[in-house]
């Protein structure tokens, strides 16, 4: 696929402190793309970067080949869906619609019909007389949607559209979105700290820390395969020991001995280990690897959740099956489900703990 | 019934200061010496004295609402876009003259614009010509323009500074130049707190007395100026309460476009 945005060697700062420091992403064209990190990672500044709010220090945004660093918002073929809507509270919903066409001087026939197709892609057909404040937060949100798609962007930019919705509400907006994308063919550029969000809808998921690109990957390379501590804590649950590589496809974790399936980090390395709560497996008395002591046991619906004391580390544990407080039990886990990482090389990508 | 308790001193303050007086300005107002009713002091206004007196008042208030206008909207739209530090300290700054006396503030215009005053002594000393503006209605707008400049940019920068920056900016991300924004987005959504500072400039400018009296000196007279003299001077309690009703119900039908504008209710934060 063709590279539609490119950001190349972005560095910003506030007041003196550093956002973003040597930043390089491209979009590619139709992608559904996330930046995806803490509050201040530098996500939401890459955005407003993107949509032309801010000037980079550093660097250059090429834009199918041209370089818009210096374009003011109103002259980019992009739009944006801000956080918390933004609607012009004191416009009609479908003068709200018609704003972005109106300033370019389209036909009134061509303005009505737009407002009637993006209403209907949006799910709100028939609104157009009402005032935003009479709406819900989803249908405003609907709506600032509907005002940014009728100006037929290239690039559609994302800022946390979903945070202020109530848990099921951004769930169906999940789905809407995935829907829209399809339907209009448009590039998204999608900002969150929701990692559930990002997993669910991405092509591609860019995890930000401190103003540094912590991994770039499709949603199940990024969960499967974190490449550093952070990642594989900000995205799900995770127990994250400190290891030694053997050799390869052996590694050794609280002074026991995993097999294991990376190679190529050579022999007795320390490492980072990452085991998703739900690959722990927890055994009777006796098998497995090593040997522990439940916890605390909490239901969680789908499954319950455990800390195992083992070795000296609580290990988090999701399974269906359920073992008592007290219960003396084994932990294995299988070769495939034990992700090495390098330990961290900067003082920057060492972020974990830092993180909300 | 203990809300009701608490509430008695107002009820009681209301009564006495604001009801029994109100109710008095309507008695003397609608009677004439004998104590009969009678239209002709609120029928008054029509004289020529009294009409011009009316006139000259809403026309240099207009000129100053207009002036306060034209200088507090820029402000306001500089402080609201300043951070939290900056814009409070300049709005320290801008409400700090109000704290002083607005008689004193008035009579500091008089000794400044005196023929004889602080501006002449200077000028002349620099060998220019002195400015004759003492006791023109130049004087007098300028004392409203300095006196009630204040009452338009607070509520101005109120409603400014409650518009979400994200509005401005899916405006300017809509396609929209700096004009185009300020003229479909900042301009409507800030029309609530034009309005009240419109009213707060207005009314007081209209009924001013002080102004134009120290300003103005005794040659020009507006409809403030009148009631005082019919009250003061004349000792025509009737007349000068009559005219009162006059200017009253100026006001409140002024006060009800407010009131229909501003639902908000932005000009409530003095």
């Amino acid at each position: 696929m063709k590279k539609l945005v490119d950001l190349q060697n972005i560095s910003k700062s506030f007041d003196g402190e550093l956002i973003i420091d040597d930043l390089n992403l491209y979009i590619r064209e139709n992608e559904f793309l996330t930046l995806l990190g803490p509050s201040g990672c530098g996500k939401t500044t890459t955005l407003r970067i993107l949509g032309g709010f801010e000037t980079p220090d550093t660097g250059k945004v090429i834009f199918e080949g041209t370089d818009i660093t210096k374009l003011p918002p109103n002259k980019r073929p992009l739009n944006t869906v801000f956080q918390k809507y933004a609607l012009f509270t004191h416009m009609t919903i479908a003068e709200n619609i018609a704003f972005g066409l109106k300033i370019k001087n389209k036909s009134k026939s061509y303005i009505n019909d737009k407002i009637k197709y993006a209403l209907k892609l949006v799910n709100l057909d028939g609104y157009e007389n009402r005032m935003p404040d009479s709406l819900s937060g989803g249908q405003q949100q609907r709506i600032a949607i509907a005002r940014a798609i009728v100006n037929e962007p290239k690039l559609l930019l994302l800022d946390e559209p979903l945070g202020a919705l109530d848990l099921k509400l951004r769930q169906d907006m999940q789905y809407e979105l995935i829907r829209l994308k399809n339907e209009l063919g448009i590039t998204f550029i999608y900002v969150t700290h929701d990692q559930e969000e990002a997993l669910t809808m991405s092509d591609t998921i860019v995890v930000m820390n401190k103003g540094y690109i912590q991994q770039i990957g499709t949603p199940e390379k990024i969960y499967n395969e974190p490449e550093n501590a952070f990642v594989a804590d900000f995205i799900g649950d995770s127990n994250i020991l400190p290891g030694i590589m053997i050799e390869d496809k052996l590694v050794e974790i609280l002074g026991a001995k995993f097999a294991c399936v990376d190679e190529g980090f050579g022999n007795n390395t320390p490492v980072d280990v990452v085991i998703r709560p739900e690959d722990v497996e927890l055994v009777a008395e006796g098998q497995g690897t090593i040997q522990g002591v439940v916890s605390h046991v909490i239901f969680k619906g789908v499954h319950y959740e455990m800390e195992v004391m083992a070795n000296g580390f609580e290990w988090l544990v999701q399974s269906t099956k359920c073992f008592h407080v007290g219960t003396k039990v084994g932990i294995q886990v299988d070769p495939f489900n034990i992700q090495i990482m390098n330990k961290p090389a900067s003082e920057d990508e060492e972020a974990i703990g830092v993180d909300e | 019934m203990n809300k009701k308790i608490l509430s008695a001193p107002y009820l009681l303050w209301s009564v006495v200061f604001i009801i029994i007086p109100l109710l008095m300005v309507f008695y003397y107002g609608l009677t004439d010496k004998s104590g009969a009713f009678t239209l002709e002091n609120i029928l008054a206004i029509a004289t020529v004295e009294h009409s011009k007196a009316l006139w000259l008042a809403i026309k240099l208030s207009i000129e100053s609402t207009i002036i306060c206008l034209i200088l507090a909207y820029p402000l306001s739209m500089i402080l609201s876009k300043l951070n939290v530090n900056q814009h409070s300290f300049i709005v320290f700054i801008f409400i700090l003259p109000m704290w002083m006396n607005f008689l004193l503030r008035t009579l500091a215009w008089q000794t400044l614009l005196e023929k004889t005053g602080v501006i002449n002594s200077i000028l002349k000393t620099l060998g220019l010509p002195g400015i004759n503006i003492i006791n023109t209605s130049g004087a007098i707008i300028l004392g409203m323009v300095y006196n009630f400049l204040p009452f338009m940019v607070l509520p101005i920068y109120n409603s400014l500074s409650k518009i979400d920056k994200n509005v401005i900016n899916a405006a300017r991300d809509l396609g929209a130049n700096g004009f185009q924004t300020f003229l479909k987005i900042m301009l409507p959504l800030s029309t609530p707190g034009i309005i009240s500072g419109i009213t707060m400039v207005f009314v007081p400018a209209l009924t001013t007395f002080v102004i134009s009296t120290l300003l103005g000196g005794s040659k020009i007279l507006l409809i403030g100026n009148v009631i005082e003299q019919e009250f003061t001077q004349t000792g025509n309690w009737h007349l000068g309460s009559g005219l009162s009703i006059v200017l009253m119900i100026f006001i409140i039908v002024n006060m009800l476009i407010t009131a229909i504008t501003d639902k908000d209710g932005e000009g409530t934060m003095l």
